[in-house]
């Protein structure tokens, strides 16, 4: 079985050290870390967006633009490139490459050669939306790219849109099919289904969801070019079509596209929990078959997304209360988290603090959300900012935290370092107080009708509250923008000049990335194939048996 | 079996919560028919019904945060060698932290949904009095033509009092019709005609705003309904009638919306 998968698990030990190495790699760890530094570099991108247009709202009237035109822009990057190029290829790319399969104790993702094309064909596709910045005529379509304004010309190029977005969806729907196979057949010996961690369930769930989904996702761009382009006329009502149909198919994808960002973060605070706890997940079982629900509940809400466009009002009342639905998986997941504190021995790590502040910011994002899915209470704050600060916290910033504090859970492991802990802590003190000023406030200014995607906002300018939502969101962006900045820096500093580790599991995790490896795990992950014995389990803190290893055929001990 | 511990009395105190305005709602008045309506106005229905989910989801968070905060508290490691020391949950106690607890949200699910069902009857049944605007978007710009024939770009002038129906289409793409004083928002597109319906109660200027992405000057869009007492709106529509002479049939174009 090793030559089918690309290479022996005996290669080369440790990093690869050439330029040649790092782009010709099979390695799913060095995937994986491409794929993180794709996420980080959009993140940036679109954070230097977000805050654009924050510093251009902080005042009535133009304050660093007055042409609509560039602020769309920034709007429209903002958006497609935070969830697009940051949070999927963050969860379904660095913690789906890097993370899962040396927690399943797998020697690399089952198909290799198609895990660099899912990686390659993620940073084509970055590098095409980067490419909206420069050309002469720049997409402003938002990343909904709603027609029929996404089939003017004053949009600019939709055929990037749709390039950029079925690029990506290859990338994502290889990257699920290789990530499903991994995670069925590439466990470790003595594996079974209810002893992977609960990252692995999450991630994998979610990659079933994009297998299902992201094909509707490109159908519907793709005929916006042929539409425009071709002048096809599946959207055009002159000729028969129907512009409603395009929102139909984008948010069949899209809303579940929330829970494939939702799982694999939520995942990383169970597994964050867990460890800092040295605590069993509260009702492990339950918790998995609750991240399972959400594959048949997030297929049935789209159309909340649509309530006050014209759909049949039979329509809004039944998805109004399948939307309600989704509080029951979701509900059961916060109890588990809230649950593996219960008796714990908790210890608060740099990882623990980001994971506490995601936690928070999902409490409020997710109660936030119960009124949006009410399709009366929806006539008046659809496409508010009450819309917008509820989707920030729940996916931006919580999942946001809950990337980060992966990012410096496994971060011993991909550098052999540790980041320094106080900053790690100032850091993630700093980012959840700053995004609370920037979010807290406006949602308030949406309950007084301030709209969505406005540059400006003269036509409430008497009224205060709106007024100072902006502009305590102004001075909030400040806080957040340094914190970020820092976190950055302090990745930086960390790998570069970081404390060493002299421990490789530094956080006293029960998993098998930190357990069976070495501080920097080698090629093939493990020295030898390695064994869970019976009655292993990822969250057993106390009497955990200890993971086997299994000689390789021809070789009598491990490479470290 | 170890349910008997601090941590399943807690929690299922918490969790009893929702049931209080469940159980709250099954006791009142029986739901509000149509006729109920009469003199409410579907903002200030709406109004109420926000209120109480803002409530509703406040008192849910709160406890949810204080308990977990307590747990982050109190449990923190004392000694470096700690272990957690979850209780192991018998067979029963598993099933019934998930049946339970989905009871639970569901009550409270279905508490909201009955509210918010009676709240869409009421915003998406026009009364039979409702007087009748064409309104027609186009980028950036919103044009009403009333009942009276009285044609207005961003201008809505309205009678207090007297219910109004938007009858809505879109000349190029996506806009989306929010008046913020009533809480209403529909989307306006080519190829088909909306509708939204308000009540203004009250004399007095209001926003309207797009409220769906239209391209550069999307947030330019915007306008004002009027609402005016019903002298000043027959002045309004007098001096209307005549500065434009072409308008005729004024006053009967006004019964035309008893049809709807």
């Amino acid at each position: 079985m090793s030559g089918f998968m690309g290479h022996e698990p005996d290669g080369k030990p440790g990093q690869p050290k050439t330029v040649k190495e790092w782009v010709f790699t099979l390695d799913h760890k060095v995937i994986g870390v491409w794929y993180l530094i794709g996420a980080i570099a959009s993140f940036v991108v679109a954070g230097l967006a977000a805050s654009a247009m924050r510093l251009e709202l902080g005042s009535v009237g133009p304050d660093i633009t007055d042409n609509g035109d560039i602020y769309n822009l920034w709007l429209t990057m903002h958006g497609a490139v935070m969830i697009l190029g940051f949070q999927i290829p963050a969860l379904l790319g660095f913690v789906a490459n890097w993370a899962v399969p040396i927690m399943v104790g797998g020697k690399d993702m089952a198909f290799p050669r198609v895990n660099a094309m899912s990686v390659w064909l993620l940073w084509s596709g970055i590098l095409l939306a980067l490419m909206n910045l420069v050309i002469p005529d720049s997409y402003n379509g938002m990343w909904t790219g709603y027609p029929p304004y996404s089939l003017t010309d004053a949009v600019g190029n939709t055929a990037l849109y749709s390039s950029v977005v079925v690029i990506l969806g290859m990338s994502s729907v290889f990257g699920a099919v290789n990530l499903a196979c991994t995670v069925a057949f590439m466990r470790c010996k003595g594996m079974g289904w209810f002893q992977m961690p609960l990252t692995v369930w999450c991630v994998f769930t979610a990659n079933v969801i994009q297998l299902i989904f992201v094909p509707v996702l490109a159908a519907s761009v793709l005929l916006l070019s042929l539409d425009k382009y071709l002048g096809f006329g599946f959207y055009n009502p002159e000729v028969g079509g129907d512009v409603l149909l395009y929102q139909n198919l984008f948010w069949f994808y899209s809303h579940p596209a929330v829970y494939v960002i939702l799982l694999p973060f939520m995942g990383i605070l169970f597994e964050i929990f867990a460890v800092s706890a040295r605590n069993d997940v509260f009702n492990y079982k339950a918790t998995v078959w609750s991240v399972i629900a959400f594959i048949p509940v997030s297929s049935d809400v789209w159309v909340h997304h649509a309530y006050v466009a014209g759909l049949p009002d039979w329509l809004r009342l039944l998805q109004t209360f399948t939307t309600l639905l989704i509080s029951l998986p979701f509900g059961l997941l916060m109890l588990s988290l809230t649950g593996t504190m219960y008796r714990g021995a908790i210890r608060y790590t740099g990882p623990m603090y980001w994971a506490v502040g995601a936690f928070f910011m999902l409490i409020i994002g997710a109660l936030t959300g119960i009124p949006n899915a009410l399709s009366a209470i929806d006539y008046g704050i659809s496409d508010s900012y009450v819309i917008m600060s509820h989707f920030h916290y729940v996916m931006a910033v919580s999942g946001g935290m809950a990337i980060f504090a992966g990012v410096f859970f496994w971060f011993p492991k991909l550098t052999g370092r540790m980041c320094n802990t106080f900053m790690t802590k100032l850091t993630a003190v700093g980012f959840f107080i700053g995004m609370n000023i920037v979010m807290g406030p406006l949602y308030f200014a949406g309950m007084e009708g301030m709209p969505r995607r406005y540059m400006d906002y003269q036509m409430f300018a008497d009224n205060a509250t709106i007024v100072s939502a902006q502009h305590w969101s102004t001075i909030g962006l400040y806080i957040t923008f340094v914190s970020a900045l820092l976190m950055i820096v302090v990745w930086l500093h960390g790998a570069i000049a970081g404390e060493k580790c002299t421990n490789a599991n530094p956080w006293g995790s029960e998993s098998l990335e930190f357990t069976a490896t070495a501080i920097i795990p080698g090629q093939g992950n493990f020295p030898t194939p390695v064994i869970c014995p019976e009655g292993w389990h990822p969250y057993n803190f106390i009497d955990n048996p200890k993971p086997e290893f299994e000689p390789h055929p021809g070789h009598t001990g491990g490479h470290h | 079996m170890k349910v008997k511990s601090l941590m399943h009395k807690v929690m299922g105190a918490m969790l009893a919560l929702p049931l209080i305005p469940s159980l709250a709602h099954a006791f009142q008045a029986a739901p509000a028919t149509r006729a109920d309506y009469n003199g409410w106005t579907p903002h200030e229905h709406w109004d109420e019904v926000w209120h109480e989910t803002m409530w509703d989801i406040t008192i849910l968070g709160v406890v949810f945060a204080i308990i977990t905060i307590a747990f982050m508290v109190i449990y923190v490691r004392k000694g470096h060698g700690e272990r957690g020391k979850l209780p192991q949950l018998s067979p029963q106690a598993k099933l019934g932290w998930v049946v339970i607890p989905c009871m639970l949200f569901l009550g409270d699910d279905l508490f909201l949904y009955v509210k918010g069902f009676d709240l869409h009857n009421h915003m998406r049944n026009v009364p039979t009095n409702a007087v009748e605007v064409k309104v027609t978007g186009s980028m950036w710009n919103w044009n009403y033509v009333d009942a009276n024939g009285i044609d207005t770009d961003n201008e809505l002038v309205v009678k207090v009092g007297t219910p109004v129906v938007l009858r809505m289409v879109s000349d190029d793409v996506l806009h989306s019709h929010y008046m913020n004083r009533y809480r209403v928002t529909e989307d306006l597109m080519p190829g088909r005609i909306t509708w939204e319906w308000f009540m203004p109660n009250e004399e007095g200027e209001s926003v309207v705003t797009c409220r769906e992405y239209c391209g550069t000057m999307h947030s330019g869009m915007y306008g004002t309904v009027k609402a005016l007492s019903e002298a000043d709106y027959d002045a309004y529509v007098a001096e209307q009638a005549a500065s434009v002479p072409s308008v005729t049939g004024v006053a009967s174009a006004a019964t035309t919306a008893d049809k709807i």
